[in-house]
């Protein structure tokens, strides 16, 4: 039964996601949360986790919270539903209406559907950083400042942008992963 | 006899397909849009099996349509080289190395988060992932074509998440999707309505 749920739930995410890896993360998020099936905090951790293995973000979540809810077979399910419906569509696209992008109703669809996912991605970081750093995952909470999560935070926003203008490009996700591990290491455990 | 040589093409691309895939799967790191420089160098400066400009095509496909770009990618590039069987391997390629990876680590996950120092590091990798979106989105952003609509669709699209879930007022996040999808889609109407008239 739980198979059935992971399925048809990762087969909804798989079908409503565009753009890829990080605009899946908020619908991922949203989906987790409501079936209660992990908390916001261990949502963060698969998050780091998905960064640093090989594969696309999607993927990885997907077969770990299906582990996680039904062991093998869950993780099939659920990576079965996250794949199914982008295989289906370009399968079809690409077989029978090769042309079907090029259509302004499409794009006009689309370009209405952009702005919003860039929001859904903006907004997420947003609420995260209001529930780690802030303590704040509703109203009532009174805000309680992580000292130490600001200065891991702005450790790594100083490094994004010197490493930046040094070598010309964004630092990869896995190295500002295992700076923020040290950093963590180093301010929790004191 | 063509037709079988055909056939026996088909299976070995297909083959061909599932180890490539298998191998970017394997070593791509940071999901959709780096799989995106491997797939170019691998498909079409090494092997060469489609060209440049089919694979401009490609990439504005599998960005604009559900779905991980890497499984959209791997489809399409299936599907041009040997068919459904192509399209199947393929994705099974991709898909495969993650699926093991992650499987394996959700069997010790919970044992090894319980390690006192492995929770420390996982404190700063919070902070870390609250960066990673917030740098992804920002990037998007500035990306973004800006005009009227984007703008307020963007700004609607963030308040409203995130004073939603302040209040812990449940809104699927997929409404948010359809919603944007409608508003595109009667922003065109109107243009084309008002060109209409201007045309009068």
């Amino acid at each position: 039964m739980i198979c059935l749920e992971l399925f048809l739930t990762f087969l909804k995410i798989g079908a409503f996601t565009f753009g890829g890896g990080y605009a899946m993360i908020p619908l991922i998020r949203d989906e987790v949360l409501s079936h209660g099936w992990m908390t916001d905090e261990r949502i963060m951790d698969l998050i780091a986790v998905s960064e640093s293995t090989p594969g696309p973000i999607a993927i990885n979540m997907a077969t770990f919270i299906g582990s996680s809810q039904g062991g093998f077979a869950g993780a099939v399910c659920a990576t079965l539903g996250v794949v199914l419906p982008s295989f289906v569509i370009i399968l079809i696209i690409t077989a029978l209406v090769a042309n079907l992008m090029k259509f302004a109703g499409v794009q006009a669809f689309l370009s209405g559907v952009r702005p919003v996912v860039v929001g859904l991605i903006c907004a997420t970081s947003v609420t995260m950083f209001l529930s780690v750093i802030l303590s704040v995952s509703h109203f009532t909470d009174a805000i309680s400042v992580d000292v130490r999560g600001v200065i891991i935070l702005a450790a790594l926003i100083a490094i994004h942008f010197i490493y930046k203008k040094i070598k010309g490009k964004r630092p990869s996700p896995i190295l500002m992963i295992l700076i923020s591990a040290v950093m963590g290491i180093a301010a929790y455990s004191l | 006899m063509a037709n079988e040589n055909k056939k026996e093409s088909r299976v070995w691309y297909a083959v061909r397909l599932f180890l490539t895939m298998l191998k970017i799967g394997a070593f791509t790191f940071g999901g959709g849009y780096a799989m995106i420089a491997i797939l170019e160098n691998e498909f079409v400066s090494k092997k060469q099996w489609i060209d440049k400009d089919e694979f401009m095509d490609m990439v504005a496909l599998a960005e604009s349509t559900p779905g991980p770009i890497a499984i959209n990618s791997a489809t399409y590039l299936g599907y041009k080289k040997a068919g459904i069987i192509g399209s199947a391997m393929a994705t099974s390629g991709v898909v495969l190395p993650s699926f093991v990876i992650i499987y394996l680590i959700s069997l010790f996950f919970e044992r090894f988060m319980g390690l006192e120092y492995v929770g420390y590091a996982f404190a700063g990798i919070k902070v870390a992932v609250i960066y990673l979106i917030g740098a992804a989105g920002i990037k998007l952003l500035k990306g973004m074509k800006k005009n009227t609509m984007t703008v307020t669709l963007i700004s609607l699209t963030v308040v409203a998440l995130v004073v939603l879930s302040l209040l812990a007022v449940r809104f699927s996040t997929i409404l948010y999707i359809l919603v944007g999808g409608v508003v595109g889609t009667c922003v065109y109407l109107i243009h084309i309505i008002r060109k209409k008239e201007v045309t009068k």
